[in-house]
């Protein structure tokens, strides 16, 4: 396993992770990046074939409660931090999807 | 500052008393923040105007034997719990004017409970950092060397109680980040057990790994905010059901037959030798105390970091995927007309988070992704069973295990941020009881030649806080360090 990233390397995971890189955050991540990765590859030697992956160290998965009809936000609250000017209307808006 | 009532206990008494109101102890508080977090910055917010309205229809309807544990008491929140009508923004740019409309509830709890809340407090954004210098609004300073780190994530929280800014503060530990800086600045930090405190309302940020939990300058302070905050929340389906026991009783306990362990060879290397100092100190001082301490193996515990930082950072990719534009205020401004969304989510991620956000959001993205999955993130869950199994068997033989918090005293503003992995590194002592979700608290035990805070910490069996606080105050009797002021 090779923890030396190029930098289409780092662009692929910015365009997975929504965020758009500058040049020079791009070179500075190449690099913090592979050094973090390299010390991490210090996990590979442990034996772990006995070993399940722990998720949560919760004992208890499931919590359930009655079905009842509780009160929520309202719609108003609800959209009260949707950007500017796009609540006016009852809904989150987005810009312009289809076509 | 009222000299003889500093602690929340002694403030609530007499309060409960009569001999002060509310309203003179809260503007007392507010004052003190007005002249010294300038200085500081420990406060993104001071909620002066609601504050005093509260301590006024505190002071007008109480009533004697009122039970409520904290009623008229001062508290701040750390700024990425939500409170409804305040600004809640995680030291944030993306959320830099979200107001929530709901309270988290581990806050709901305190108001309940009687608590004031004088303010949101500054911290790493979104929690991640240890030294208070990813804030979207200046780092915090340390209240005992302006020049230093208060530590982090917490920081803000951590360096009012110290400066007595506010008496005790709510903060959130996912790493570290209750205790480290309540270590670094001279105070009581508590995480607790995974599931023992709701997160409803706190800003996630690695779900499987955070808590809330309480920084202040005694153990008794922390024992009573815990059981204020603790128990099962409908609202957050990973709350345990357990009963909360009453942590403020019996607390001056005898610690003959409880046994320590110290994971010896843990701490073979990289720590300060002022830190190893105290560390022994302390370790005699339990000792003296009657408990027993054993060298203990907790061979996985090396692997924390890499372990964490996995982890951690693949939660939070997964976690701050909300903040894309749509719901939480900030949306970068572009052309509406020739926007497409997926430009407007990019834009608006890239200009509203900060540089070590980005870094973890594309780590955990890098771990996640196909081709790197096993090797990393599947690889981390898997020593990370390791670590769990480590501690298991450690308590076989102990009750808690004891170590420094921070392997090093407060470090200078601007020493370490330049290098993230040399930063993470300083996290070794306390990721593990995330990891394994274990209650653990860091105490003062004493400071450096320069007069810089030292921490100890102990973490204990999952839901034993009660023995914690027990033997963290049998150690606190032992010495005066929390009585001492940083001076500012």
């Amino acid at each position: 396993m090779s923890s030396r990233l190029t930098k289409s390397d780092v662009e692929r995971i910015a365009s997975l992770a929504h965020l758009e890189l500058s040049e020079a955050e791009k070179e500075t991540f190449a690099r913090q990046l592979a050094d973090i990765l390299t010390y991490a590859e210090t996990l590979q030697a442990i034996d772990t074939t006995n070993a399940s992956p722990t998720t949560h160290v919760l004992s208890r998965h499931e919590a359930f409660r009655n079905d009842e009809v509780q009160e929520s936000l309202s719609r108003d609250e609800a959209l009260a931090n949707a950007p500017d000017g796009t609540s006016d209307e009852g809904f989150f808006k987005v810009p312009k999807v289809i076509e | 500052m009222t000299a003889t009532a500093q602690t929340l206990v002694e403030i609530r008494d007499a309060i409960a008393a009569g001999e002060i109101t509310s309203t003179n102890i809260c503007s007392e508080y507010l004052e003190r923040i007005a002249a010294v977090d300038g200085s500081l910055n420990a406060f993104n917010n001071v909620t002066h105007e609601q504050a005093l309205e509260r301590a006024a229809a505190v002071d007008r309807s109480r009533t004697a034997g009122d039970p409520r544990p904290l009623l008229g008491v001062p508290i701040a929140i750390k700024d990425n719990l939500c409170t409804r009508g305040v600004p809640t923004t995680a030291s944030s740019r993306i959320l830099e004017n979200f107001v929530p409309p709901y309270d988290a509830t581990a806050v709901s709890r305190l108001e309940a409970a009687g608590a004031i809340v004088l303010g949101k407090t500054n911290c790493d954004e979104f929690g991640m950092g240890s030294s208070n210098e990813n804030s979207a609004f200046g780092p915090v300073k340390n209240p005992w060397n302006l020049t230093r780190s208060p530590g982090g994530s917490s920081g803000g929280s951590a360096a009012a109680v110290s400066a007595r800014l506010v008496p005790g503060a709510l903060g959130s530990d996912t790493g570290g980040s209750i205790r480290q800086p309540a270590a670094l600045c001279g105070v009581v930090g508590l995480k607790p057990t995974y599931g023992r405190v709701s997160r409803y309302g706190l800003l996630a940020f690695a779900s499987s790994l955070d808590q809330v939990g309480p920084l202040t300058l005694t153990v008794r302070d922390a024992a009573l905010l815990l059981e204020v905050i603790a128990g099962p929340d409908p609202r957050d389906a990973t709350t345990a059901p357990q009963q909360v026991p009453r942590y403020t009783e019996n607390l001056d306990a005898d610690l003959r037959g409880v046994r320590l362990g110290v994971p010896s060879a843990l701490l073979d290397s990289g720590i300060d030798p002022e830190i190893s100092q105290a560390f022994s100190a302390a370790v005699e001082v339990f000792q003296s105390t009657g408990a027993t301490v054993s060298d203990i193996t907790l061979p996985h515990a090396q692997y924390a970091i890499p372990v964490y930082y996995l982890l951690a950072t693949a939660e939070a990719s997964s976690n701050l995927a909300r903040y894309d534009g749509v719901r939480y205020t900030h949306r970068a401004e572009l052309d509406p007309t020739s926007t497409t969304l997926r430009a407007m989510y990019d834009q608006t991620r890239s200009e509203g988070f900060g540089e070590e956000v980005k870094r973890r959001i594309m780590l955990g993205t890098y771990a996640l992704s196909a081709g790197y999955y096993d090797a990393y993130y599947l690889k981390a869950q898997q020593v990370r069973t390791l670590i769990l199994r480590d501690y298991e068997q450690a308590f076989d033989s102990v009750d808690a295990v004891i170590m420094p918090t921070s392997p090093v005293p407060a470090f200078t503003l601007g020493e370490k941020i330049k290098d993230p992995l040399q930063m993470y590194l300083l996290d070794i002592f306390t990721v593990s009881a995330n990891l394994a979700g274990l209650p653990a608290i860091s105490v003062p035990a004493g400071f450096t030649q320069e007069r810089l805070p030292v921490g100890v910490q102990l973490v204990g069996r999952a839901f034993d806080e009660g023995g914690l606080l027990k033997i963290a105050r049998a150690y606190e009797r032992n010495n005066g360090w929390w009585k001492e002021t940083p001076n500012i």
